[in-house]
């Protein structure tokens, strides 16, 4: 799976009431009007929860008779494997900074042999 | 010979450990600096949205090391031995002294695949299945662990 793709599904779920949402959709599909009696907000502001949640891949929502209900994209989380993949990819980020300092270092090393070899 | 650029791990099911395989574009000797020189060190260990301050480093067979990071005066604090330090090879012990009683043993292997390329090869022993899996569950870099503490029990009751 993508980095970014993940990156994208991970900063869809930072926010508690996209999470929220997710909680209940794992419960059974739902309409976006359902959704919405559960929060003190806008329905306009739901829909924009939705769209994010939408656009990250967790949800979906099929064609069908109207209105169309949400429904959680279980195999995002299989793809996901959990807390695994969030381990790793930690770790992977440090590992790019480790790069980082290791290509520094050899920077700082060839600079060095330049320097020997023009005294 | 296949490139491993980006990290493998792997979480053994029948032993507490935790192993990771990933390749470095530097030497062996430059990865054993940038794991026992203290500056060095405190540059790459991250997270990204923390500092890291170096409070008590000895990278020798014997030695001691203790760091502590912080964001938003929130600090968590590590430390350990340096069981063996050899010239390819590190052997450390891990504690998170947010939990005291847990510790992992460490060893990373550094192999030298020529050409100034290395594969490195670490794995983390826990005491507990339960404590590899609290580390597993850590994360409190990415600023979102509540959340994830809820999708978990999602996943975990099936639901999902």
């Amino acid at each position: 799976m993508a980095a970014d793709t993940l990156s994208r599904i991970f900063s869809a779920l930072a926010d508690p009431t996209r999470r929220d949402m997710v909680d209940r959709l794992a419960t059974a599909d739902a309409t976006v009007n359902q959704l919405a009696a559960r929060y003190e907000m806008s329905l306009q502001a739901v829909y924009k929860h939705l769209r994010v949640l939408e656009e990250a891949g967790v949800v979906s929502r099929p064609q069908g008779p109207q209105p169309r209900s949400v429904r959680l994209e279980a195999e995002v989380f299989d793809l996901m494997d959990s807390w695994i993949e969030r381990y790793r990819r930690r770790a992977e980020e440090r590992y790019r900074r480790l790069d980082a300092v290791l290509e520094a270092m050899t920077n700082d090393e060839q600079k060095e042999q330049h320097n020997e070899r023009d005294r | 010979m296949n490139v491993i650029a980006e990290a493998i791990i792997e979480a053994d099911p029948k032993v507490p450990v935790i192993r990771m395989t990933r390749d470095f574009k530097g030497t062996p000797a430059q990865l054993m600096s940038a794991h026992t020189d203290p500056d060095l060190f405190a540059q790459w260990v991250g997270p990204n949205n923390m500092t890291t301050k170096i409070d008590q480093w000895d990278a020798r067979t014997g030695g001691s090391w203790r760091f502590i990071q912080g964001r938003d005066g929130q600090e968590f604090s590590f430390r350990g031995c340096f069981h063996e330090v050899g010239s390819n090879r590190i052997v450390q012990t891990f504690t998170y002294e947010g939990e005291p009683d847990g510790v992992a043993l460490e060893t990373i292997v550094f192999e030298d695949l020529g050409d100034g390329r290395t594969r490195m090869h670490a794995s983390s022993l826990c005491d507990s299945f339960e404590g590899r899996d609290a580390w597993l569950q850590s994360g409190m870099e990415t600023g979102v662990n509540e959340g994830y503490a809820k999708l978990d029990r999602i996943l975990a009751n099936g639901a999902a």
